[in-house]
């Protein structure tokens, strides 16, 4: 039996392949090549395209759902392995609706996409941006302290609000956002689910605040900083004998006594 | 003293409420998972049970609850049925080995490992139920530091940190310390330094995150955050075999360093809370 790996013979010819292809004329931001060197290379841009379509919203080009779960996944497990903070931020047009009835959906679009790659310059490559839902955008903030957070979310709410969207009927037209964030939480557990809604809560705050307003879920003031831990694991030194004295001298009395008699 | 606990109002901002101390309620908490928290509790329990005290543990890990593996206890009622309204809460109390009483979270409350106002109050339901009839309720909270564990701690007039000496345990044990000094303007804990190698090691390591404290928390030099060193518990054989074993170790090796380190700090626990 032949495993996936082992150079199983593909014949091109037979693939039904036009639909993929048409998707990717269509839809695709790499182009196949026109020319190749084998039917292996053909057949991976192929699947690199479709790929790269299934994670990307269509309207937008920004990451769509399914890749933005699995971002938050493997956020939340660098979170736990390295605990560098990371901030999930939920973004949500105020009275889109309004933009739809008033100037139609084609506008409804533009202004979409005015704001998608409004996003995506001012975050870093790093960072992810993803279309949510409808009018909903979330980013994905790794690597983010704890002060940073408000100061990021703030700048892309000014970014927006400053913003003048043409529109295909002409005219420009301005909107603004709520932005709800939480950290990915260090201490507690966690799942994508429990800090989507942390972050969902916060944009909720946001909108009943009066919304083109950040609303911050204030957890994450539990940063232990490198200088802390650094002073914190003093007693790693425990076996030289210099440290103890100097760290707990007046009270090693030697019994128990004397040390309960110091806490007392 | 009033017998009836207020809830720390919201959860999400203590920082604002000044706590309402209640006495006989004591929080047992971490930071990190697998440091003792449970083991503490119940022996300290049975300690005070043994000194004539009415005990109770309430398993207030309310999502991954572990306190019926440690006494191996498997009740058919537990605090879920309670918060379910399927049973009374005096049907929900079961005595434990150790001679004291055991409120257990039983299978099912992952519902209830986040806190909604219902959990808040049917927790602060079942506290009001329980506090008067005790001496001494000590709460085994959750590793970590969701707002349900907080919440637990907000309810208790003492809490007590364990620790180990890793430093994963002690950073997650100095977050703990930061949350509950900020939130909810604790000014005195407790600290329980688990398995360590030699004498005094535990004391150094109190020190220590009282300086971290002293030099990275403490804002208001009037109100200093006090770590109060409760004792060491040495890492004893005798402490995994009671464990294997499922057996409370004051039952079981009531002589080993451990058993005698825990009783010391349960004396202590008394005097703080019952001055004599």
């Amino acid at each position: 039996m032949a495993s996936p790996n082992s150079g199983t013979f593909v014949e091109l010819q037979k693939l039904r392949l036009d639909d993929a292809r048409a998707l990717l004329r269509q839809n695709a931001t790499l182009a196949l090549p026109d020319t190749f060197d084998s039917a292996t290379e053909y057949l991976q841009s192929v699947i690199d395209g479709l790929c790269e379509l299934s994670l990307k919203d269509p309207l937008t080009g920004l990451s769509n759902r399914r890749q933005f779960r699995t971002v938050l996944d493997r956020t939340i497990d660098t979170v736990a392995r390295t605990g560098d903070p990371a901030l999930l931020l939920m973004l949500d047009i105020d009275h889109f609706k309004n933009v739809n009835d008033t100037y139609g959906h084609q506008a409804g679009d533009q202004v979409l996409q005015a704001i998608a790659e409004l996003l995506a310059s001012c975050l870093r490559p790093m960072d992810t941006v993803a279309r949510y839902g409808g009018e909903e955008f979330a980013v994905i903030v790794p690597n983010c302290h704890a002060y940073f957070g408000q100061a990021v979310a703030e700048r892309i709410r000014k970014s927006i609000q400053d913003l003048s969207i043409p529109i295909f009927s002409g005219g420009e037209i301005q909107v603004t956002v709520s932005i709800g964030g939480a950290f990915a939480p260090e201490w507690v557990r966690s799942t994508a689910a429990l800090w989507t809604e942390r972050a969902d809560l916060q944009l909720y705050r946001a909108k009943t605040e009066g919304r083109n307003c950040v609303s911050m879920d204030q957890q994450q003031e539990i940063f232990v900083s490198a200088e802390e831990k650094n002073m914190l694991f003093g007693h790693l030194a425990l076996g030289d004998p210099a440290w103890i004295e100097s760290v707990a001298g007046d009270s090693q009395s030697g019994n128990a006594n004397g040390s309960s008699q110091r806490v007392n | 003293m009033s017998d009836v606990l207020t809830p720390p109002v919201s959860t999400e901002d203590c920082s604002s409420v000044p706590l309402k101390p209640v006495g006989k309620v004591v929080a047992v908490t971490s930071g990190k998972g697998g440091v003792g928290k449970t083991f503490v509790s119940a022996n300290m329990a049975a300690a005070l049970a043994k000194r004539g005290l009415r005990v109770l543990v309430l398993d207030a890990d309310l999502g991954l609850a572990n306190l019926d593996v440690v006494l191996n206890l498997y009740p058919k009622i537990t605090l879920h049925d309670v918060f379910t309204g399927k049973a009374k809460l005096e049907e929900a109390i079961i005595k434990a080995p150790g001679g004291f009483s055991v409120l257990l979270a039983g299978s099912g409350m992952v519902e209830y490992s986040r806190l909604t106002p219902e959990v808040r109050h049917d927790f602060l339901r079942i506290m009001n139920g329980l506090v008067p009839h005790y001496d001494i309720v000590i709460l085994d909270t959750g590793a970590g530091i969701s707002d349900v564990v907080l919440f637990a701690v907000s309810l208790a007039s003492e809490v007590v940190v364990v620790a180990t000496p890793e430093p994963t345990s002690l950073t997650d044990a100095y977050a703990t310390i930061k949350v509950l000094v900020g939130q909810q303007k604790r000014q005195t804990i407790r600290m329980v330094i688990n398995q360590t190698a030699r004498l005094g090691d535990g004391r150094a390591i109190t020190v220590q995150l009282q300086q971290v404290l002293d030099r990275f928390v403490t804002t208001d030099p009037t109100k200093p955050v006090k770590l109060i060193h409760m004792g060491d518990i040495p890492a004893d054989p005798s402490v995994r075999q009671a464990v294997m074993r499922r057996q409370l170790l004051m039952q079981s090796q009531p002589g080993c360093p451990a058993a005698l380190a825990v009783s010391q700090i349960a004396i202590k626990i008394q005097d703080a809370l019952m001055p004599r």
